[in-house]
């Protein structure tokens, strides 16, 4: 299981120094999921499968479908084609796909080593539920309260969009974007 | 010795079993939908047309295969390829019958939860990297679809983990002997039907590949094998919710006289023959009122179902 934790913990940390590296926004965004995701095995070598499994159900899977969402809408709009070019280069996406096939394999090794019995502690699920709201009650608490911050925020923002009648600023502001994204498109097409 | 290979042999026989039914259900489907409509359906090649999966095989395997110039190639190549591996590693933690199943994990659940957050990357990036305005469209349907129905997805099932004390899918299925989950937990099978259907990208929650508004979505630029890979990931994505739908509610394997493994094949067969009646019968919703019914009628049903369940878990003390 060691060669797990390190492999694993040298992925996550070339993965995200490629996320700081690269240059376009959504295959940057890639590397981080699998940066996630290798931290997520780390978790998981360390005894706290729980947490290994939120960490890819939360980040991997529902926050960076938002940020690869809201780039996909940005990106159209400076997909320049001199940048598409750039993505074209192979050395973009082998570096990704070879680190997910890493972790591929780890995972399956995992899984033949008898779903992961590890030295360490485990940290099961009713574990992780005693201590949240046990001890570290403040703790969900205020994060609690920083989420309805956000909550109530995004529902102003939007709450004000509605009022300025039918949506005329969202179809304002995504027209803006629509005009600049549309040159360049076209000529790739 | 013997472990390893009775492990080995339980994952290619399950592996072989799941592509080729997921590659027969296309057929099944088409013969079923067209009893439904009232017409034949294929079946001219084998008896009753059994082989036409084959033959649609080798048509698929023989089409040139096409990457457009202006699509971002990479990802384009990668994204079927990530629907097929989240769906089949999904199903590593279905429990079949005692004894026979990929994996034991404790936190099975959370897996099959997690596979399927992650297969989304690939109807998202296939429509991003395909650089195609209507693709585009579908992918953005379904990161929105998606996540909006993941969310009461995992929260129907908590009602199911309260009431068997763990994660484990096969300490999940024993819990179930006298009693299966569908009658104490009848809100959560209904949410976690309709999130199921809307993971699976199914009619009536097929809107990323909407073909009558958005050419066919985020799958318009794919040919050949490409597009062969997205369907089998649709269709073993049937499968693998059906197959957690019968683990979860309807008592996994547990039945009487017959043997464990064809109780969870027919159960399993019978969600599978639902999912296409239900895409015989029903339109396709709006976006908006697809995304309204699952923030304003199937979030509250769920946190309502997990407020009784809780209730009643404390109060019997079970």
């Amino acid at each position: 299981m060691e060669i797990t934790f390190y492999l694993s913990g040298a992925i996550a940390i070339a993965a995200t120094l490629m996320v700081i590296t690269g240059l376009s926004a959504v295959h940057a965004l890639l590397y981080l999921i699998v940066s996630l995701l290798a931290v997520a095995i780390v978790f998981f070598v360390l005894g706290a499968p729980f947490a290994a499994a939120l960490e890819v159900i939360i980040y991997a899977g529902a926050i960076m479908v938002l940020f690869v969402f809201v780039m996909m809408m940005l990106n159209l709009g400076k997909a320049a084609a001199a940048k598409e070019r750039d993505w074209l280069n192979p050395g973009m996406w082998v570096g990704p796909a070879i680190l997910a096939a890493l972790l591929l394999a780890e995972l399956l090794y995992i899984f033949a080593q008898d779903g992961g019995t590890s030295p360490t502690v485990v940290v099961d699920a009713k574990a992780v539920g005693i201590s949240l709201f046990g001890p570290y009650l403040l703790g969900v608490e205020l994060a609690s309260l920083l989420l309805l911050a956000g909550l109530v925020g995004a529902c102003h923002l939007g709450w004000h969009e509605e009022r300025e009648g039918d949506g005329a600023g969202l179809a304002r502001r995504s027209g803006q974007g629509g005009v600049v994204a549309d040159g360049p498109s076209r000529e790739n097409g | 010795m013997s472990e390893l290979a009775h492990t080995w042999t339980n994952v290619v026989v399950i592996l072989i079993f799941v592509f080729s039914f997921a590659a027969l259900l296309s057929w099944i489907e088409r013969r079923l939908l067209g009893v439904w409509q009232d017409r034949y359906g294929p079946n001219r090649v084998g008896p009753f047309g059994v082989l036409q999966s084959v033959a649609d095989a080798i048509k698929l395997l023989a089409k040139e295969d096409w990457i457009p110039p202006f699509a971002d190639k990479a990802l384009f190549v990668l994204a079927p390829a990530v629907i097929a591996i989240t769906t089949l590693l999904a199903f590593a933690v279905v429990p079949v019958a005692p004894g026979i199943g990929v994996v034991d994990l404790n936190i099975g659940l959370l897996f099959f939860l997690a596979m399927s957050s992650l297969g989304v990357y690939s109807i998202v990036l296939g429509g991003w990297a395909s650089n195609n305005k209507y693709s585009l469209l579908g992918g953005f349907r379904a990161a929105a679809q998606m996540l909006s129905y993941e969310v009461f997805m995992g929260l129907s099932l908590m009602g199911v983990v309260m009431l068997a004390g763990s994660f484990n899918l096969r300490d999940i299925v024993t819990a179930q002997e006298g009693l299966w989950f569908c009658i104490p937990q009848i809100l959560g099978l209904i949410t976690f039907t309709v999130a199921g259907i809307a993971e699976a990208r199914r009619l009536p929650f097929d809107l990323p590949e909407a073909e009558n508004e958005l050419v066919a979505g985020f799958h318009t630029e794919y040919s050949s094998m490409k597009f062969g890979l997205f369907f089998i990931g649709e269709y073993v994505g049937i499968i693998v919710i059906s197959a957690m739908m019968v683990t979860l509610f309807f008592g996994g394997w547990l039945g009487p006289l017959l043997p464990p493994l064809m109780w969870f094949l027919l159960k399993t067969s019978i969600i599978i023959g639902f999912f296409i009646l239900l895409r015989a019968s029903l339109p396709r919703p709006r976006y908006d009122q697809l995304m309204a019914y699952g923030w304003k009628v199937m979030l509250p049903l769920t946190l309502f179902n997990l407020l009784i369940t809780g209730a009643i878990v404390l109060a019997w003390g079970l």
